[in-house]
């Protein structure tokens, strides 16, 4: 079977810095470069990586929020990357997305209820006559109380109001929905709500995420697939529990050091400290990204960029020295 | 779809419904109610609004006319007879030194025309300014700099010169292209001149009110469910400017109105028998030393109203704006 989503060598570099004579751009930002990846139906596919790895850019361009420079998404068999108009207006149906700052992702002016609806109105899903109806099945499905539909976001707390965002991105029932750092604008104890119910969403529709994150504990929460991103490039992708037991990409084995446990005394893990800064995008190290601030670069890392391997395990791995157990 | 998650759901509790939100617009306007000195403006504008729509009556009624040459209430050098410029019960507010029209029959008739320009003035400007800036803040690149050049360029312009220098000539064309002549066609030149110099304020502050609506994520998700430009435009960003435009608009028209009697004090605009503040104004100055009360009259009367306004203006801007400094008291 076909995965739900497919999206092959996917490409978005954006100008900097217009050269005000010639009026051509004088850099580029290779945001994403050369992504791929594939999400089954029903499936979590977590992303993670440092700000400015380009997550948010691939979840733009996955809901066709901005065009790709190259690259293929294929979404259940239909190639979306080039649609425009009448076919992107159906597909938009199929893919949604949930956005990662419950202030800003909320018209201020619109009630809840105009926010919900807004999707079910432009699409022409639901006869007017059912708006109301619908709208109350979603707040309630979202764990909102139905009657607030006629309140304003500005009434809401953080986390009821991404509630709501979350209660729109269901509103055409999609298929796929591409959760752009949920819940990192959230209190911790109301992301694990936010968590839970996007899990229980899952189980009782069906739907498949695309999960983006910067905190790796709240993707192994969710996901089940996990793909770890270093500026613009998938340095390790596979499935969440293998990865997580045993990394073998060292910025993947440094991220996963990161994360806080809850343990004292001689059995914590010793922390890898990353030196030095994110290497500006506009002009990436030859080679492998990553080698400098790997403590395992060597000469080839600097001449040759390592593809994404198979590590044997079904995951998949770009480092010349991946540190795979036997 | 029927399945209930059953999750807490933080803050409020399933008890207290049925519950209907409040719009930001009518919490604007709780705390509009609550400023009093906001309140006393709204009160004093409309006083001024309704002498303006009913003048005719009201002077009929009273039998003011601003027209009528009184002589009996002059003396023979032309000046007003009794005190306080001829202050009596014909003529309440004194008659007019040399004519012996009515002065509160001219303030009224007056205020038809500042309320007028005012109104068509803004109305006019604000149109004008809100397309522009939205369509620059919308298009960006080249109609933006286009835009916002001719913005520079028109604040940079020594305006009322070229207002003073434009007057004869502008009028007569437009009376050549078939507006009527006299005070119509004049009234017309200065609410095109105060369009031409007034929609750039307008224009810069929504552009600059798009181009950071533009970028928050709820227009990006009207996107991401294939919403028209139309739809983003006037279901989405309209409803987010409404407040400053309305604001902006109260700030500006008193501000019109003060222009229209400068321009008719400097001989542009209306001419004389017809009343206006600014006419006024000018008249009055000639007799200042014999007849204070004519200067002070429409002096005042003007200042009250370009006060009222901002007040208002001031008010409706804290209202609108919860943030703001000015608490209410």
């Amino acid at each position: 079977m076909s995965p739900l989503l497919e999206v092959t060598d996917l490409k978005k570099y954006f100008a900097t810095g217009t050269s005000k004579l010639l009026h051509r751009p004088t850099g580029q930002v290779k945001a994403v470069d050369g992504v791929s990846l594939s999400v089954e139906a029903g499936q979590t596919l977590g992303i993670v990586g440092e700000s400015g790895c380009g997550k948010s850019t691939l979840a733009r361009i996955l809901t066709r929020l901005i065009d790709v420079d190259s690259g293929s998404i294929v979404l259940n068999g239909v190639d979306i990357t080039k649609l425009r108009g009448a076919g992107l207006q159906k597909v938009r149906r199929d893919i949604q997305i949930i956005f990662q700052d419950p202030y800003n992702s909320l018209n201020p002016r619109h009630s809840a209820g105009q926010i919900i609806a807004t999707p079910m109105q432009i699409q022409k899903t639901v006869s007017k006559k059912d708006e109301v109806l619908r709208v109350k099945e979603l707040l309630e499905l979202v764990g909102l109380n139905p009657e607030h539909y006629n309140r304003f976001p500005h009434e809401f707390s953080g986390g009821q109001r991404q509630r709501i965002g979350i209660a729109r991105s269901l509103a055409l029932q999609p298929k796929i929905i591409v959760a752009d750092e949920p819940v990192s604008a959230l209190d911790v104890s109301i992301q694990a709500q936010i968590l839970n119910l996007l899990e229980d969403l899952q189980r009782d529709l069906g739907i498949a995420f695309v999960f983006i994150a910067h905190d790796l504990s709240v993707v192994r929460h969710i996901a089940d697939k996990v793909a770890v991103m270093y500026l613009g490039k998938i340095v390790e992708m596979g499935s969440s529990k293998v990865i997580y037991a045993n990394a073998t990409h060292p910025y993947t084995k440094a991220l996963m050091s990161a994360v806080p446990v809850a343990k004292t005394g001689t059995d914590r893990k010793t922390r890898i400290l990353l030196t030095g800064d994110v290497p500006s995008p506009i002009d990436p190290p030859s080679g492998c990204r990553f080698r400098t601030r790997c403590w395992k670069a060597q000469d080839i890392c600097e001449k040759l960029e390592p593809d994404l391997m198979d590590r044997g395990d079904g995951c998949v791995s770009a480092c010349h020295f991946p540190e795979i157990k036997a | 779809m029927n399945k209930k998650v059953k999750l807490l759901d933080e803050g409020a509790s399933k008890t207290d419904s049925p519950v209907t939100g409040l719009s930001p617009g009518r919490l604007a306007l709780d705390r509009f109610r609550r400023d009093k000195v906001a309140v006393w403006s709204l009160y004093v504008v409309c006083f001024f609004v309704f002498i303006a729509i009913f003048a005719p009556v009201l002077t009929t009624l009273f039998n003011i006319s601003p027209y009528t040459l009184d002589r009996r209430a002059l003396n023979d050098y032309g000046n007003p007879l009794g005190r306080f410029g001829g202050v009596s019960w014909n003529h309440p507010l004194g008659v007019e030194p040399g004519t012996g029209r009515d002065i509160l029959g001219r303030l009224m008739y007056g205020a038809r025309v500042s309320l007028l320009i005012g109104f068509i003035g803004t109305i006019v400007t604000t149109s004008v300014g809100l397309t522009l800036g939205m369509l620059a803040g919308l298009r960006k690149g080249f109609v933006d700099s286009l835009i916002t050049r001719l913005a520079d360029v028109t604040l940079a312009f020594p305006s009322l010169l070229l207002i003073i220098a434009l007057n004869r000539p502008l009028t007569q064309r437009l009376e050549s292209i078939g507006v009527p002549e006299g005070n119509f066609a004049r009234m017309t030149y200065i609410i095109l001149v105060l369009t031409v110099f007034g929609w750039v304020y307008m224009a810069r502050l929504i552009r600059a009110q798009v181009l950071s609506l533009r970028e928050r994520e709820f227009i990006e998700a009207a996107q991401s469910f294939g919403a028209s430009n139309g739809h983003l435009i006037f279901k989405q960003l309209l409803p987010n400017l409404w407040a400053q435009v309305i604001v902006f608009a109260t700030l500006s028209l008193p501000g019109y109105v003060a222009v229209e009697a400068s321009l008719s004090f400097l001989g542009i605009g209306l001419m004389a028998p017809a009343a206006s503040w600014g006419i006024m104004l000018g008249d009055s100055v000639r007799y200042y030393r014999v007849d204070p009360t004519y200067l002070l009259i429409p002096g005042v009367t003007l200042m009250i109203l370009v006060m009222a306004f901002n007040l208002m203006g001031d008010g409706l801007r804290d209202a609108v704006d919860p943030k703001s400094d000015k608490q209410q008291l």
